[in-house]
């Protein structure tokens, strides 16, 4: 259905894509893979007409085809979902599906609302048309795009790591819509880091591997065939792991607070030295509240948090940091880095202090270092907005300090390719280690954090609903917990 | 530095200007034919009465300081994303503050002790203006523009009301003013143009402490993140409220002193338009300049040619002396559609990132 011969992008003497062929059958799932900055996200912005191609050509239906704005591609039947939904937050669910329209002046709230009810009970999803797209979950929103994309006569649906942030229910409903619409003959392409959503769910993959294609499969295949592709050199990184917690040094005390999704139960916790805590439950539970709260990034109502014999209630973000608490949010370009500045740039920002000029020299060894160390694909000079978004996430990772007390990180692998994550957690891990500090974490995965966490918090509706360590941890207990049984302390 | 470093600096934004320039004059042009002039004579007028005499030139560089001073200052504002309207009355309350202690104090005993008093007094007036804006953005969320422009209606109402009612001079209320301030106050003129070289070496110090600590130290840096993205500047470990009121605690400040210049060094007496609108020119200046603190002084100086220029205008071509005001709104609209053209051009063209 779709053929892309010999693509190429360029940025400067970058190239972003190399020489990319691929096919995609109509009625298959297609999936995408490779490492952090191989090319992904830049060929499939180039299918969808978000960015231009250096060269090469692209066929539909035999017929090559002119796709130089987002507009011709829809037009040629191809749209793209991004991970950050674009709808306008202040508008309706209904509104946000009309006013894509690319042209006709009149808008048909009929039809909006017709193809609305088509499209959910096609794809078992289900809305209220006058809802507001923020008190939407993610995985909600995601599925508004792709009825909007759908209802625009998208034939070919591109989705960008789609299942990083949503939880394993909406993942379920995800898979089940994209299965059904390939049935009904569409094509979509997956761009994923996760092995297990590939292969259970595509019918092809194609591998990319520093702007080239290194590999094509076709089902069956293995995991393991696919990593070997990916990485060819790289082993599997194993996570080092020996648990020995030290004495609670972080308290939260009868804490209380709320955002627009959810409502924090008091709770009280500690957190241990050495120890490494994920958070768990389904999106807008309270997990992603208490991580920013116990940061000290969001007001609590009620209560008090104290580290060590110090108390942090009500004391500023920068109070919290000189504290050493750190917190590093989950979306990296909204709330983590500055678009229009380099890296070396940032680094000069969070090690300046109250001087008033840095050493260009130092800064920039001290770049370096960071890049080389997180497997950054970058130089010092590049502007953050240029690095794929899992080396943003990498560098957003490296800013942290190396001797922090605790760490709150929301998501903080996600959209990391399988060896970045093991890396990083290495990282994580070695500094828990040495220095004594504590790691808290969400996840949106289960595995993730019943791999590298020593103990585990679930959250139902912003109630905690189990503390456990995991070694003696039963899935089952967590599957209660998501679903708001509270399980009790061994 | 060496020349061809600077010159590499320059090199570009220079150019532009002067593209901006050349297609600016080119649509005044029409415009004067409009009228029934030959723009040729407006031209050369517009030249004789700013670059053509020594005297004129004094005149030009008498609103130069000024006008320079408040567009230094909004390069701090802008550096941080702020639009910092509200100079127009922070240059206003500087004026007062400073008339202030000169009417306090008409005789005083230590004539240098007393003008560094007023400077003083000038520069936290239009600090104390300016952070009335910052504190209510900050704290209330007031928009600064909105709260700018009620602080500017403030401020000349003040000015009016102390002109006509407790600084009016004995016997009549005018719009020329309030009685002369004292000699030891006023600037002394000196040298073939007759400026002031107070005024001179004031700006130039500023111009350099701007320029340093703009784009030569993280001051800059930490002004532009701050005001793009507030909540990551303060998990990077900055205090953007911080840097938003100390960027118009500066500006203001600057402002402060540009009405300072006007009282001590122009009008040597408070009267209603005490700020000439430098404010607002200012806001065009940088604006012009794209806000770089090097090419600042370079736009300054052309609006305050125009400005001058233009006064005799009405006399020998029968058109209004509006023209300036004309030439410098045609100049901004040029500048915003060159430089649209232009970022759309970068933008397919990209420069490489890395190598
Ligand atoms: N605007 C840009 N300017 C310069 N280089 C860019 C730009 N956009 C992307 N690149 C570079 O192109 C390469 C490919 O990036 P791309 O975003 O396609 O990677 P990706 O495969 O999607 O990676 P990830 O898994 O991390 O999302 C990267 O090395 C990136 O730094
Ligand atoms: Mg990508």
């Amino acid at each position: 259905m779709i053929r892309l011969e010999n693509i190429h992008k360029d940025y400067g003497s970058v190239k972003a894509n190399d020489g990319v062929n691929l096919s995609v059958r109509p009625g298959s799932i297609h999936a995408l893979l490779g490492e952090n900055g191989a090319g992904k996200t830049t060929l499939m912005k180039i299918l969808s007409g978000f960015i231009a191609k250096t060269s090469g050509r692209i066929f539909v239906c035999g017929n090559e085809v002119d796709i130089s704005s987002p507009v011709k591609a829809l037009k040629a039947g191809i749209g793209m979902m991004y991970q950050e939904p674009m709808d306008f937050p202040q508008m309706t669910v209904l509104d946000n599906l009309m006013a894509g329209r690319p042209s006709g002046f009149f808008i048909s709230r009929k039809k909006a609302l017709h193809d609305l009810d088509r499209f959910s009970s096609d794809l078992g999803f289900s809305f209220n048309p006058a809802s507001n797209p923020a008190s939407l979950t993610l995985g909600e929103r995601q599925q508004l795009e792709m009825i909007r994309l759908l209802s625009l006569g998208v034939k070919v649906l591109i989705l960008d790591e789609p299942t990083t942030g949503i939880t394993d229910l909406q993942k379920d409903v995800l898979f089940f819509s994209l299965r059904r619409l390939a049935k009904l003959g569409h094509s979509i392409i997956l761009v994923s880091h996760k092995m297990d959503d590939v292969t259970s769910l595509c019918d092809e993959a194609t591998v990319m591997r520093q702007g080239k294609v290194s590999g094509h499969f076709s089902r069956p295949f293995s995991s393991q065939d696919l990593l070997q592709c990916m990485f060819p050199s790289g082993g599997d990184v194993d996570i080092a792991d020996d648990y020995q917690p030290g004495d609670p040094f972080y308290f939260l005390d009868q804490v209380t607070a709320s955002s627009s999704r959810v409502v924090l139960k008091p709770i009280s916790l500690n957190f241990r030295q050495g120890e490494i805590v994920g958070l768990a439950g389904l999106e807008g539970s309270g997990q992603e509240l208490l991580l920013r709260v116990a940061a000290g990034v969001s007001h609590i109502h009620t209560g008090a948090i104290r580290i060590g014999d110090t108390p942090l209630t009500a004391r500023s973000m920068k109070a919290y940091q000189s504290s050493g608490v750190f917190f590093v949010p989950g979306s990296r370009m909204e709330e983590g880095l500055i678009s229009g500045l380099t890296l070396s740039d940032h680094v000069a920002l969070c090690r300046s202090g109250h001087t008033l000029f840095t050493r260009k020299r130092a800064v920039e060894s001290q770049t370096s270092r960071f890049i080389e160390n997180f497997f950054i694909k970058a130089s010092p000079h590049s502007l953050v907005d240029s690095l794929s978004g899992g080396n943003q996430q990498k560098f957003l990772l490296s800013l942290l300090p190396d001797t922090p007390r605790i760490l709150f990180l929301e998501n903080p692998t996600r959209g990391l390719d399988h060896d970045a994550t093991a890396a990083i957690w290495n990282i994580l891990k070695t500094r828990v280690r040495h220095s004594g500090s504590a790691v808290v974490f969400s996840s949106s995965e289960l595995d993730e954090i019943l791999q590298v966490a020593h103990r585990v918090l679930v959250f139902s509706n912003g109630e905690l609903m189990m503390d456990r360590l995991c070694h003696d941890l039963d899935p089952h207990d967590i599957g209660q917990a998501v679903s708001g049984i509270k399980q009790t302390k061994y | 530095m060496s020349i061809k470093t600077i010159g590499r600096h320059l090199g570009l934004p220079v150019f532009h200007v002067l593209m901006i320039l050349v297609l600016s004059l080119f649509i005044v042009s029409f415009i004067v034919l409009a009228a029934g002039v030959s723009p040729f004579t407006a031209f050369s007028l517009l030249y004789q009465g700013s670059l053509g005499s020594v005297s004129h030139l004094g005149h030009v560089m008498k609103s130069f300081f000024p006008m320079t001073l408040c567009a230094m200052g909004l390069v701090y504002t802008y550096r941080i994303s702020l639009w910092n309207i509200g100079i127009e009355g922070q240059v206003i309350v500087g004026a007062l503050s400073a008339m202030v202690l000169f009417r306090l104090f008409p005789e005083p005993q230590v004539p240098s002790l007393f003008f560094s008093l007023g400077i003083v007094s000038a520069f936290l007036g239009g600090m104390g203006w300016a952070m009335i804006t910052g504190f209510l953005k900050s704290t209330c969320g007031v928009n600064e523009i909105f709260a700018g422009l009620g602080m500017n209606f403030v401020s000349q109402g003040l000015a009016l009301w102390l002109i006509f009612g407790p600084w009016k001079r004995p016997g009549i209320a005018s719009m020329s003013g309030t009685d002369p301030i004292a000699d030891v106050y006023c600037l002394i003129e000196s040298g073939p143009l007759s400026i002031s070289g107070f005024e001179l070496i004031l700006v130039f110090i500023l111009f350099i402490f701007t320029w340093i600590l703009i784009r030569k130290s993280i001051v800059g840096l930490k002004l532009h993140a701050s005001g793009s993205n507030p909540f990551a500047s303060r998990l990077l470990g900055l205090q953007p409220t911080l840097s938003i009121h100390l960027a118009l605690a500066v500006c203001g400040g600057f402002a402060g002193l540009a009405g300072l210049f006007q009282v001590s060094g122009v009008y040597h007496r408070l009267i209603p338009s005490i700020s000439s609108n430098y404010g607002y020119l200012a806001i065009l200046v940088v604006l012009l300049s794209g806000f770089d603190i090097r090419i600042v002084p370079i736009i300054s100086f052309f609006f305050s040619c125009l400005l001058v220029g233009s006064i005799q205008l009405p006399m020998m071509l029968q058109i209004d002396s509006s023209l300036s005001g004309v030439v410098q709104g045609i100049v901004v609209m040029v500048y915003l559609v060159y430089m649209g053209i232009a970022r759309h051009l970068n933008s397919r063209i990209r420069k490489p990132v890395y190598e």
